[in-house]
């Protein structure tokens, strides 16, 4: 995989620069579409169990479809296991279904490619982009690293000595600090990656100083680090995040092309008609457009990435290519 | 958070009329999901989460708090009298516990269960109010190692729970460990005994192998045996619930129980099954009559019991005071709590005191609610063993089915219950006792866990194993509990054959 590496960056930055555009371009629009015609019924798949990112997501994309009428009924169906593998492969057979969508994301995306599964992102029809979470480095309170840099000193100079907690093997927090090291000139598999389960348990661990550092997405330490107990060196987004006052973005910090967030989307089987396929992205458009869909993200501190259709599509190519590139670094795809 | 007025002023919220109903609502609610098997507390909240999007936040979440005691204490009915735990925390219950049923003193059993599950439950609830930040601050300093040693200890409950024959006892926890194994490991990403099925990449459910291999196997071992397998209950209108004596042997062990239920559920060391372990290992190693354990001890279910409650009010505080959720219920209560647009951390107190103390005041109420609610309940639960064993066991049967397939909706689920249930026949059949499996199928992935973070923050330097105090207290203690017995016995050994007096053997029982 070696020879390959110098291609993979080259189309990591492609894709970048791409991201960094579509990004602009999603959230400039957001006109709203008047013309959306109302769904009948839809189905949506929540591909993890109920109270899970994408069960609240689903949740929160039937009741905003409901509210501002674009569909008349719409049920979420929890299909839990593996990464949303599970209800990918249940959902990707039935070609041209009408009224069955699908939420997916960068974790159906990686797990995907790290299970080996034979149906992949590209048996379904990319719908849009909805939401993402940007990913934020912490340090305890009375860590010595002061800066990001001095940290990726640290790592650069013994990279053993520097355990750093976050999610599963495979997760939106190895991706980046991945990536990140990669830019940093670091081989992301020399990197002490300690993998902790979701929730409270590598807030513990950074709490009780048992670790070097921590990666997850903000809302996971926002509270600490407004608390003073954890300090935040980084935030993986280009610009300023609301709840992450005051900490560095990641071009303040000298690596822009690491912009990076756990995105969640919809989708739809593939096979249907351009006809049905411009009924959703309609639909959803308006829905990102209505009252009730602003409110929901403000409340439960979603940053807005939305990017619809065929935008979407070339999008999640490029952001294919930079997620297995590291992905293989780590040794996680084969 | 050590005042006595903002708990008063919690009371004041939790006390009136709507949200003394959703606590009501929720302890049935809990006490029902409890007995059920499969179906446990954390996924009815997820449930009940798009439900009470339009209730106030605290209504919502006096009611989850409802929930989460009142699974606890449900859980223990059907552990006891029929030997099908409902949740993972009661599996150490239905050992004693059902074989006390056996003998005609279910009574005692469930009464001593409700009575500890309320003194831990109040107890904890107490420290709770008065201590959280001092705890929590204790909790973040244990480690990787730490918990290692933990969960080395609470192995040690297997050789209380081996039964008659070693060799099969470790067959049976070496099945356990197997099963364990299957999955995606977490550390490495890499997929483990999966057999090429997609649906075995997240492991086997735990709560599905306790329910297939004790409830379905159990329903198959009665219609294979029916004429040998009698509930020889004398006659349950004359039991009492507890005499002077039960009193007299339980009371300790809900204390120990509590003592280790909650400094466990600050920390996420796992669920709520490692307390109840270590509960019962000690009870046997303080008994004066260890040979009762495995027969129909009282302190086997009154230690256990006052654990898994002491184990859930635990869970809440490192919940409230810093947002971090050490079990899978406090996991999803925090989704609720984002759900109200809160975010719960080291803020909550100062920005929600009405909703944190109205939460910790309705855990009072709940657990006094829950009490009343279970103590009368015992004759009647008792009396369900006079449902005729075809009808009963078919029930059984069917819920255990239905709550395997409600969790996920998928049928999989269903066809591997029927598969570990037959498995389950089988070792009853033979002589294996199960609960060995089953902790070694929970403990050793919580260990092996442990092994290789603590591993990986160290470098792969093994003393890093025995670096802290704690570890070197907790396996000190293990060094002496182990050899010192061992010493005695020689010693009594010797001295008996001096003495020309022929040594008896231990009496020993299968699970």
């Amino acid at each position: 995989m070696r020879i390959t590496r110098t291609g993979t960056i080259a189309a990591v930055l492609a894709a970048l620069v791409a991201t960094v555009s579509a990004c602009g371009g999603g959230s400039a629009k957001g006109g709203g579409d008047q013309g959306a015609k109302q769904l009948a019924r839809l189905n949506i798949i929540a591909p993890a169990a109920p109270g899970s990112g994408w069960d609240q997501t689903a949740r929160a994309v039937q009741d905003s479809l409901q509210k501002a009428d674009l569909a008349r009924q719409v049920e979420v169906t929890n299909v839990p296991g593996a990464s949303g593998t599970v209800a990918l492969a249940q959902v990707a057979p039935q070609k041209g279904k009408k009224d069955l969508l699908i939420m997916s994301g960068l974790a159906m995306m990686s797990g995907v490619l790290t299970n080996g599964t034979d149906v992949t992102l590209d048996d379904l029809t990319p719908v849009a982009r909805l939401i993402g979470e940007y990913e934020t480095i912490v340090v305890p309170a009375s860590s010595p690293y002061q800066k990001l840099d001095d940290l990726l000193a640290a790592i650069k100079a013994d990279p053993k000595k520097v355990p750093i907690a976050g999610g599963s093997a495979g997760s939106a927090d190895q991706i980046f600090i991945g990536l990140l090291a990669k830019e940093a000139g670091i081989d992301p598999a020399k990197v002490n990656y300690v993998p902790f389960s979701g929730g409270g348990e590598a807030t513990t661990a950074l709490l009780g100083n048992k670790v070097a550092a921590g990666v997850a997405g903000t809302g996971e330490f926002q509270e600490q680090v407004k608390a003073g107990k954890l300090r935040a060196l980084v935030v993986s987004a280009a610009k300023p995040v609301e709840s992450m006052p005051g900490v560095p973005t990641i071009a303040d910090v000298g690596h822009p092309g690491v912009e990076f967030y756990n995105w969640r989307s919809i989708m739809a089987p593939n096979g249907l008609t351009a006809e049905q396929k411009k009924a959703y992205v309609d639909a959803v458009t308006a829905m990102h457009a209505s009252d009730g869909w602003k409110t929901t993200l403000k409340e439960r501190a979603w940053e807005d990435t939305f990017l619809a259709g065929d935008e979407f599509g070339t999008w999640l190519g490029q952001e294919q290519t930079r997620v297995s590139g590291v992905l293989t670094e780590l040794g996680l795809v084969k | 958070m050590d005042g006595i007025s903002e708990l008063l002023a919690g009371f004041a919220v939790a006390l009136t009329l709507a949200n003394l109903g959703y606590a009501l609502i929720g302890t049935i609610v809990g006490t029902m999901i409890g007995v059920l098997p499969g179906i446990g507390p954390a996924l009815t909240i997820a449930l009940l989460l798009p439900l009470t999007y339009g209730l106030e936040p605290s209504g919502a979440f006096i009611m989850f708090a409802g929930i989460y005691y009142g699974a606890m204490y449900g859980g223990s009915t059907t552990s006891i009298l029929l030997k099908t735990p409902g949740e993972s925390g009661s599996i150490i219950t239905a050992i004693d516990g059902n074989k006390m049923a056996r003998a005609g003193r279910g009574a005692a059993a469930l009464a001593t269960a409700a009575i500890g599950s309320f003194l831990a439950g109040t107890i904890a609830t107490g420290l709770l109010a008065v201590a959280a930040p001092r705890i929590v601050d204790l909790a973040v300093r244990l480690g990787a190692p730490d918990y290692l040693a933990l969960m080395v200890l609470a192995f040690m409950c297997v050789g209380s729970l081996l039964g008659g024959s070693m060799l099969r006892g470790f067959a049976s926890l070496g099945l356990g460990l197997a099963i364990g194994l299957v999955g995606i490991d977490f550390q490495s990403g890499q997929a483990r005994l999966d057999f090429g099925l997609v649906r075995l990449l997240d492991g086997i459910d735990t709560v599905l192998l306790i329910v297939g291999l004790f409830a379905i196997g159990e329903v198959l071992y009665v219609a294979a045996h029916q004429q040998a397998s009698t509930f020889g209950i004398a006659s349950v209108a004359g039991q009492r619930w507890m005499t002077r004596e039960d009193w007299r042997r339980s009371w300790k062990p809900w204390l120990r129980g509590t003592a280790i239920g909650f400094p466990l559920g600050t920390i996420p060391a796992g669920g709520s099954e490692v307390p109840t372990f270590l509960s019962y290992s000690l009870e046997r190693r303080l008994s004066r009559r260890p040979e009762e354990f495995g027969n129909g001890a009282i302190e086997g279910v009154a230690g256990p019991e006052a654990a898994n409650n002491a184990n859930a009010a635990g869970a809440l505080v490192p919940l409230l005071t810093l947002g971090i959720p050490t079990s899978a219920t406090a996991a999803v209560i925090l989704v609720a709590f984002q759900q109200y647009g809160i975010q719960p951390g080291p803020q909550l107190l100062d920005t929600e005191p009405a909703l944190v103390w109205g939460l910790i005041a309705s855990l009072f109420i709940g657990n006094a609610i829950l009490l009343v609610l279970n103590l009368p309940l015992v004759g009647l639960w008792v009396k369900m063993l006079h449902i005729p064993k075809p009808y009963l066991y078919a029930g059984i049967g069917l819920f255990a089915l239905v709550g395997a397939y409600a969790v996920n909706g998928s049928s999989f689920d269903v066809y591997l219950l029927l598969v570990v249930g037959v498995l389950g026949y089988f070792m009853r059949r033979f002589g294996f006792p199960i609960a060995p499996l089953i902790v070694g199928a929970i403990l050793g992935p919580l260990a092996e866990l442990q092994l290789r973070r603590a591993l990986d923050i160290a470098g792969g330097d093994l003393t890093t194993l025995v670096s802290t105090p704690f570890t070197v207290a907790v396996y000190s203690l293990l060094v002496l509990v182990l050899c010192v017995p061992a010493l005695l016995r020689l010693r009594t050994r010797r001295a008996q054959q001096a003495a020309g007096v022929p040594t008896p053997d231990r009496e020993s029982s299968t699970v």
